[in-house]
């Protein structure tokens, strides 16, 4: 069995608003991800990806608050650790995070060697600046970047090349899990392509042991991660490999979000996008039993009444539904039958 | 599709230089479209190749450097300001970011009511307007009770947007230019929106110009698809033809940019 990098155990974290509310946007969430696997995690805006994402380097910050949970990286417990301690030792070697707007993360004053040299000298690390500028032009070259834009300033770079650039500066000190929280959103399909294509290289050359990719674009998950995880209201809803996720999925909820995929593709004229009616709930006052209940087609009285624990299927997969697998895959097909007339 | 197509707007040779002497841009070249009544056209290219400035000379926000817009066969005129006003009551638009399309001063009442006085009802009862705005809300699935005295940024982006196809819905125009409409929302909204704008299109029979980089969303919601690259039109037709049987290597890489699920996803030709 293959070394686990990244262990999470029932980590539920808290918002804590200016009125002194509890807004609980990760809750209970367990995760396992193995050496040389990604796991992505899909949802709408609103349900805790980023949130989790925050909460997994275990950097807390107000309002956002550690409540309770593991999180072991590489065998090392991290959680409950002074904020301190974690920037100088886990961030960057242990875990890397890259946020949506990565790119505006360089200093527009600096050249990128500069920001590079800061990246070092925050970790201790003394190395001269010629070494420096080596690692760093090894490294650039490695991932198809031109060594020129070391010398530039981040105005001279196109918003695709800035991304990559955070991105290539992210594993300069070879972290073990990289989570990267749209890392895409905000660029064209072009340049999306190369942000994409530069993180499987970061895998398949061993830079990164292992990946957290966050987004909403279903077709990128499939095509990037190794296994996909659906998050609503804090709460992990199903969890499966990308191929079953995509092609075969069993909640309710995700089935909706399959339902939005767009791809240039034949056929795609002929179906009806569906979108999934209604908001998530406020998680304020989450509500009892299924968070998805009141926008769920098929609601029953009894999915009201308590939580829903996540059932495993068998295979590494799970869904929080109380209806069987069958009851599900049956209901589906007879949608699907007369959507078709 | 009614076989008789009438031409609603038609540009000649549009251009638009940016700078001068070294730093001369050329954004929009020489670039003639045909749009008839009824139709969805999509605008494709990757960034900076001059879509959006395209749309804004269509829409008459930046002058152009050479040829012509006739809408509606006649050459356009915009000279004055009230001539322009006249012009956008035909023509309107939807932009990227919706946090920004608002005046955050104004109430969401206001922005809607401003949409009923520019088509002439400003003379109508109070109790008539009130309806006509929560007829539009309804329209997009949303509850005029619940936007009362809100002010756009209490807004989810998802609803902003939405709120403007309600402004359209009001407005009426002959012509929508939607500059990347989805681009900022997530996937779930983004199909709610895009079946908004496809029911708007069914109700009032509008043209819609359609701006986007990405070619799955153009196939999904156009009759017909330009593609744009650096200012120049290098390919034109049916969206059953462009996607489906590209020409061009340029459409053909834009295309393979799009990530997959059915087909495999090839990455090597960055």
């Amino acid at each position: 069995m293959a070394n686990v990098m990244l262990e999470v155990k029932e980590l539920t974290t808290k918002y804590i608003t200016r009125f002194r509310e509890d807004v609980y946007a990760v809750d209970h969430v367990s995760l396992k991800v193995e050496e040389g696997k990604s796991l992505g995690i899909a949802g709408e805006s609103g349900c805790g990806k980023s949130t989790l994402a925050l909460s997994l380097m275990g950097y807390y910050f107000p309002p956002l608050h550690y409540t309770s949970g593991e999180i072991i990286i590489d065998g090392r417990n991290i959680s409950g650790m002074n904020p301190d301690e974690v920037r100088k030792s886990i961030l960057g070697t242990e875990i890397a995070y890259i946020p949506q707007a990565a790119m505006n993360a360089l200093n527009p004053t600096q050249k990128i060697i500069h920001f590079i040299e800061d990246v070092i000298q925050a970790h201790d690390l003394y190395v001269t600046k010629k070494d420096n500028y080596e690692r760093a032009k090894e490294l650039f070259e490695t991932l198809g970047l031109p060594a020129e834009v070391l010398q530039k300033y981040p105005v001279e770079l196109s918003g695709g090349m800035k991304q990559r650039t955070v991105i290539a500066v992210s594993v300069l000190l070879l972290p073990k899990v990289l989570i990267a929280d749209e890392p895409s959103s905000a660029l064209d399909v072009t340049s999306q392509k190369m942000v994409i294509k530069m993180l499987r290289q970061l895998m398949e050359i061993g830079l990164i042991s292992s990946m957290i990719f966050i987004t909403h674009e279903l077709p990128l998950l499939y095509n990037v991660t190794d296994e996909i995880m659906v998050m609503y209201a804090g709460q992990i809803v199903e969890k499966a490999t990308a191929q079953e996720a995509v092609f075969d999925p069993l909640h309710p909820y995700s089935k909706g979000l399959m339902g939005s995929i767009i791809v240039p593709e034949k056929g795609l004229r002929d179906v009806k996008l569906t979108a999934i009616p209604g908001v998530p709930p406020n998680l304020k006052k989450p509500p009892t039993g299924c968070r998805f209940a009141e926008r769920c087609k098929f609601v029953r009285p009894e999915c009201t009444l308590h939580s829903i624990p996540l059932y495993e299927v068998g295979g590494g997969r799970a869904y929080r539904c109380i209806l069987s697998e069958k009851e599900l895959r049956e209901a589906y097909a007879r949608e699907a039958y007369e959507n078709a007339r | 599709m009614p076989d008789e197509k009438k031409l609603c707007l038609r540009t000649s040779g549009l251009t638009k230089v940016f700078g001068i002497g070294r730093q001369k841009t050329v954004a929009v070249d020489h670039v003639n479209i045909n749009l008839c009544e009824g139709e969805v056209v999509s605008i494709v290219g990757e960034s900076g190749s001059g879509k959006t400035t395209l749309a804004k000379m269509l829409l008459g926000l930046i002058s152009s450097t050479e040829g012509e817009v006739y809408f509606q066969g006649n050459k356009r005129d915009i000279s004055s300001q009230k001539k322009k006003q006249e012009y956008w009551r035909n023509i309107q638009a939807i932009f990227q970011d919706p946090y920004s399309s608002f005046n955050i001063f104004n109430k969401i009442d206001s922005v809607l009511l401003d949409c009923i006085h520019m088509r002439g009802g400003r003379k109508l009862p109070h109790a008539e307007k009130v309806k006509l705005m929560a007829e539009a809300c309804s329209f997009v699935n949303l509850k005029f009770e619940e936007l009362t005295n809100k002010y756009p940024f209490e807004l989810s982006g998802g609803q902003m947007q939405r709120l403007m196809i309600a402004r359209i819905f009001l407005l009426k125009p002959k012509i929508l230019v939607a500059d990347e409409p989805t681009s900022m929302i997530d996937a779930c909204s983004r199909a709610t929106i895009l079946d908004e704008l496809m029911q708007l299109r069914n109700e009032i029979g509008m043209t819609i110009i359609f701006i986007t980089h990405d070619l799955g969303l153009a196939y999904y919601v156009s009759d017909s698809v330009y593609i744009m690259e650096h200012g120049k039109l290098v390919e034109s037709g049916s969206a059953d033809e462009v996607i489906l049987h590209p020409k061009e290597a340029y459409t053909r890489r834009l295309i393979n940019d799009v990530p997959k699920i059915y087909e495999e996803w090839d990455l090597s030709t960055v």
